[in-house]
């Protein structure tokens, strides 16, 4: 038999219902490639014998013709999902042991759907990163390394135990959480697709909380097709998550190979940044001719506030999480470290629990919420998210979609980046404005660096315009051709 | 604005993370290159400009005041570091 997991998820789907393998089969080619992959460090839990469950019960609804979209399917799981009775920590010192008695909405909408869990994905600590460097567990591996060069390359965070699972083929797709760019970031450092959907699309119930008002759910898979299909299953109104939008989820992959005539793509120009490597910029001028040849016109924009947009990001980011980790204190679960009273107790605990990123975002967001700071900080940060928003709002009066590049650089070395956060944080430029304004973004594998690391292109949409996006980067991805996979240097 | 050890030291009692007193410089040293760092939004005119409080406008939806799970002393307690008598067991958390 051929490696089954080099089929697509839609590929996959289609031979699972031609009964040309089992379920069975299929995870357990999965299961032993990620056995094989150790030295990645893209899975922190794997489930096997849940996985070959769930496979076998798919196998009896396929083998009478029956069962949902997913039927089958095994998938990754980014361990900021909650996962009824599955080790599940945020990646993070803290939650120790906790294993939840419930299952987050998205990926019970992906079980109702059929799909098979093959484990939970290691991300940054509580998703607070750009590298996937912050996790207790380590740091992931990206299966793609530079040229002639054996130097540890990121896979981007802090969906990296994804985005990289998916590169290297360890899973069929996988789920993922964007914050500040951590679905798209991490699809553009791995040759994979990423979509950020529009804020409320997905469920945010059992998602292990960073920073609410920014939080969303999506998928990283392989190619567009793939998150269109992921998508579909993962979004959809849920009485448990007040911010979650109750409007029809539309069959995404519909849209795949529809026409661009008559569409009007924006070019923002802030997004040209100094000191924006060339070969970026020519990425994205490739870009705009493949758009421009599929049909589509090409118009200049302006989004005056973008230089605004991660500090911005910076203050509101660290607040809500300095609210949303408070809940972590040794009292109910997770780690616990004794102390002289309950407040020794709770600050040792919180010292050993939290790793330095997360420990410095919660003094961050503590000290801007603290009393005689709030306006200056918080409230100035949101008036300016009001105007961020309100350039995408005057820029989608002249056009419907916009194309940027997806990161300002190619995925570097593990060690790096970390010794500086601002340098870090510098990552999500041309990302975080769109989950300040809550729009939809999509990152479509563009072409590879110089020295052979694959490179993103991003699209914005308007809010629940998912489908717009879709279309678009259908187009982009058939212009682009992209083609390149990592040399397989990890297997045991 | 600028923060100090001292006032690194209120902040972490306030966020209830123990800091070792040789740890307070350094971390002086990094929040307030981010603070310089996101001062800058002081350029920004926001006069009669509205905080953003939701990213998608949205009507909160009411639902039907009705029980829809319960019974679950099992699974409640299951993460506890320690129960009794289907109770959860915490340390003394009220003085």
């Amino acid at each position: 038999m051929t490696d089954l997991t080099k089929l697509t998820l839609a590929g996959a789907r289609d031979a699972l219902k031609k009964k040309e393998f089992t379920s069975l089969e299929l995870t357990d080619a999965y299961l032993g490639a990620i056995e094989a992959a150790t030295p990645l460090n893209t899975y922190v839990t794997v489930t096997a014998d849940q996985a070959r469950e769930m496979a076998k019960a798919s196998d009896l609804k396929l083998g009478k013709g029956q069962g949902g979209a997913l039927e089958g399917l095994p998938l990754g799981i980014k361990d900021l999902f909650a996962t009824k009775g599955v080790l599940t920590t945020a990646c993070s010192h803290i939650l120790d042991g906790f294993k939840p008695p419930y299952e987050s909405q998205v990926t019970q909408n992906l079980w109702h759907d059929g799909a098979v869990m093959l484990g939970k994905l290691n991300n940054d600590e509580f998703a607070m990163g750009s590298s996937n460097e912050t996790s207790f567990y380590g740091p992931v591996v990206n299966p793609w390394r530079r040229n002639g060069d054996t130097t540890k390359i990121v896979p981007g965070g802090s969906s990296g135990g994804s985005s990289a699972a998916v590169a290297a083929k360890l899973c069929l797709a996988a789920t993922a959480t964007d914050t500040g760019g951590s679905i798209r970031q991490p699809a553009a450092f791995t040759g994979t697709v990423g979509i950020k959907p529009t804020y409320g699309r997905c469920s945010r119930w059992g998602v292990v909380a960073f920073a609410s008002s920014l939080d969303q759910a999506g998928p990283i898979a392989r190619d567009v097709r793939d998150a269109a299909i992921m998508l579909r299953s993962m979004a959809g109104y849920d009485d448990k998550d007040s911010t979650s939008v109750d409007r029809p989820v539309p069959d995404y992959e519909a849209s795949l190979g529809q026409s661009l005539k008559g569409l009007r793509v924006g070019i923002p120009k802030e997004y040209r940044v100094d000191g924006m490597p060339a070969e970026i910029d020519a990425l994205w001028t490739r870009g705009i001719e493949w758009l421009k040849a599929a049909g589509a016109e090409i118009v200049d924009v302006s989004l005056p506030h973008t230089k605004y947009a991660l500090p911005t990001y910076y203050i509101v980011a660290p607040a809500e999480c300095s609210s949303n980790l408070a809940r972590y204190d040794g009292v109910r679960y997770g780690l616990r470290v004794p102390g002289k009273d309950i407040t020794d107790m709770y600050e040792k605990t919180r010292a050993a629990g939290f790793g330095t990123e997360v420990r410095r975002r919660v003094l961050i967001g503590t000290y801007v919420l603290s009393a005689g700071y709030y306006d200056a900080y918080y409230l100035k940060a949101q008036q300016v998210r009001t105007l961020i928003a309100r350039d995408f709002t005057e820029a989608y009066a002249k056009c419907d979609v916009l194309l940027t590049p997806t990161a300002p650089s190619a995925a570097f070395g593990i060690g790096e980046k970390t010794a500086d956060p601002l340098s870090m944080y510098l990552n999500d430029v041309f990302t975080v404005t769109v989950n300040l304004a809550g729009l939809p973004g999509i990152s479509v594998p563009a072409g590879l660096s110089s020295d052979g690391l694959p490179l993103g292109l991003q699209l914005i949409g308007k809010t629940f315009d998912e489908e717009t996006l879709f279309r678009v980067a259908y187009a982009l991805e058939e212009a682009a051709q992209f083609k390149a996979e990592p040399a397989v240097w990890w297997r045991s | 604005m600028s923060v100090d050890q001292n006032t690194v030291r209120h902040i972490a009692r306030l966020a209830r993370i123990a800091v070792r007193d040789d740890e307070l410089s350094a971390l002086a040293g990094e929040l307030n290159s981010i603070l310089d760092w996101v001062e800058q939004l002081g350029e920004v005119d926001t006069n009669g400009v509205e905080p953003m409080t939701s990213a998608v406008a949205v009507t909160m939806k009411m639902r039907d005041d009705v029980v829809t799970s319960g019974n679950l002393q099992k699974e409640v307690t299951e993460n506890a570091p320690g129960s009794e008598d289907g109770f959860y067991v915490v340390p003394r958390v009220v003085e």
